[in-house]
């Protein structure tokens, strides 16, 4: 076989293999969006879930989906923040950083359900927390922070070590240089991973129904002191979320529309992901231009 | 490669007024003795040339000078300015730097705008006043001779100037912190003529105001600038003299078959 004809080949057995992934992204997305679209209707997204009766909807499930999404980030991301910096720009290679990556990595394998019946005994059992979704939040930080963490050594390792001599060199500390220059110069990059670990989270459903409860008590959404247990801002009431929901409704739902509930819960499911992962490209690309001014 | 005596060394006192003197500096990378016993003063506000062929060291004996190879070679010996050891551990590296600061053979600009380039690091060191960083932003831009070509664009990304443009800015940079001491490594060897030629009449200018230190591996630059050359091989300062005598009257073997182009 000549040369030509290799390389035609080739190129036609890769073509294949894009094709394929493309399609079975293409199959599920459509599949999901095409049996869920039509059931999704404002009264479904703003109404209370039923137990018995048809005609349900997903609004406290969502709403605990996105606060839980709020809290799990403002315990992750710090932490996160931290030992990137320390990762990126402080520590030398030694075996404690070998150490401390590889530990990173075994906890970003580590399968949900595992984090979640972790967050079980620890945080709802011994820590006395109950089913919340303050122990939601801690375990989805477990699960969270490898990934996070890495993410951000990486964006902050990607800016070019010159940027750390010019620093260095005008006087600046280390601490100012990091934060002021290459922190600020990696934002794109972490703020992309930020996000799409912010999809994965509103996703997750193994590590939470064991952490953050199955049941979503009614909650008073004009209530705004957060100790109060019926506020909806209560970090320490139980709350179902979205994809918990989609589970429950699966297994042990009793409701006539059952089928319609879960289908259209997952297309809201993925629309927001969705929305994340558009989100996270548009706002990177748009910040990086913002930051280093080309147009 | 030809072999030469690398103890032998014919390094000239200078009799004008020393901006920093280095006194037995040695320089180990892990076990790796890159620079061997440089002793050497460098003349207030006159150019001082390092040449020497790749891998020679010149660029490693620069670092040291501003303590830039602190955590990546360990420095051993003295480096005088103003009758102070700024190699000692006890020193605050930070203060050093703002006064002998220093520029790099790629243009290094924050991904910020060009006004705030120029005056980041000014704020930092305390400067508030706006006057004050307005007055140091366009004396800095002049004197790097790159006013006349930004002063309308001051808000714009440092990142959209051509290289040579972005060299003289990290120039503009360093000198608005009005440091003693400007240590340049190979400025111009990533810059195409034009812009170097423009560096080059940058840096004479500059030199009535600061003592300069300047790595080139460029022999027609260091002749064209510098007033006094160190020829540095294989980690050893082999001469020192005035760039007059190290081109035309080399004392040293290895020198003259550098300069003439007979090396290695």
């Amino acid at each position: 076989m000549n040369a030509k004809k290799m390389d035609h080949l080739a190129t036609g057995v890769i073509y294949t293999l894009v094709a394929t992934v493309i399609l079975i992204l293409i199959a599920i997305l459509g599949y999901i969006l095409f049996n869920g679209v039509p059931d999704i209707s404002w009264h479904f997204l703003t109404s209370a879930a039923q137990s018995f009766s048809a005609g349900g909807g997903i609004r406290d499930q969502l709403f605990n989906s996105l606060y839980l999404l709020v809290l799990t980030i403002i315990v992750s991301l710090p932490i996160g923040l931290g030992a990137g910096i320390y990762l990126s720009e402080y520590a030398s290679d030694n075996w404690f950083t070998d150490l401390i990556r590889t530990s990173v990595e075994v906890l970003s394998s580590l399968p949900s359900v595992v984090v979640g019946l972790f967050g079980y005994l620890l945080f709802v059992i011994k820590l006395n927390l109950g089913f919340s979704i303050l122990s939601g939040a801690i375990a989805l930080t477990f699960f969270n922070l490898p990934l996070l963490t890495r993410n951000i050594e990486e964006s902050l390792r990607s800016v070019p070590n010159l940027q750390r001599e010019a620093g260095m060199s005008l006087g600046l500390s280390n601490w100012k240089t990091t934060t002021k220059i290459i922190l600020p110069a990696a934002l794109p990059g972490i703020l992309t991973g930020l996000i799409l670990s912010a999809g994965r989270i509103f996703g997750e459903a193994a590590a939470l129904i064991y952490t953050a409860g199955q049941s979503a008590p009614t909650v008073d959404y004009s209530n705004w002191n957060i100790f109060s247990a019926t506020s909806f801002l209560n970090p320490m009431r139980p709350a179902e979320t979205l994809a918990v929901h989609i589970w429950k409704v699966n297994t042990e739902s009793v409701t006539p529309d059952a089928h319609a509930i879960s289908s259209a819960s997952s297309a809201v499911l993925i629309i927001v992901i969705l929305l994340f992962n558009l989100g996270a490209r548009f706002l990177g690309n748009k910040l990086y231009k913002k930051i280093t001014a080309t147009k | 490669m030809k072999e030469y005596n690398l103890t032998d060394s014919y390094i000239t006192d200078i009799t004008e007024k020393k901006a920093l003197t280095t006194k037995n500096l040695q320089v180990y990378y892990g076990d790796n003795h890159a620079i061997f016993d440089a002793n050497l003063s460098f003349p207030r506000y006159k150019i001082t040339a390092l040449i020497g062929a790749s891998g020679c060291g010149k660029s490693t004996f620069l670092r040291c000078l501003n303590r830039m190879n602190d955590k990546v070679a360990r420095v051993d010996g003295e480096i005088n300015y103003r009758d102070v050891n700024i190699n000692s551990p006890k020193i605050n590296v930070y203060e050093v730097r703002k006064h002998i600061g220093m520029v790099f053979q790629r243009p290094n600009p924050f991904a910020k705008s060009i006004r705030e380039n120029i005056t980041f690091a000014l704020k930092n060191a305390g400067i508030t006043k706006k006057a004050d960083l307005e007055e140091r932003l366009e004396q800095s831009l002049r004197s790097a001779a790159l006013w006349d070509e930004v002063k309308d664009d001051l808000n714009k990304s440092a990142l959209a100037l051509s290289g040579g443009q972005q060299q003289r800015l990290c120039i503009a940079r360093s000198i608005a912190m009005r440091p003693d001491i400007l240590l340049l490594d190979e400025p111009a060897s990533a810059l195409d003529p034009i812009s170097t030629s423009k560096i080059e009449e940058t840096l004479k200018i500059l030199s009535k105001d600061y003592s300069i230190v300047i790595v080139t591996h460029n022999l027609q630059q260091a002749s064209r600038i510098s007033d006094y050359t160190a020829f540095l091989h294989l980690g050893h300062i082999i001469e020192y003299n005035s760039t007059v005598n190290v081109f035309t009257n080399p004392k040293m073997q290895a020198t003259e078959d550098y300069v003439s182009g007979n090396f290695g």
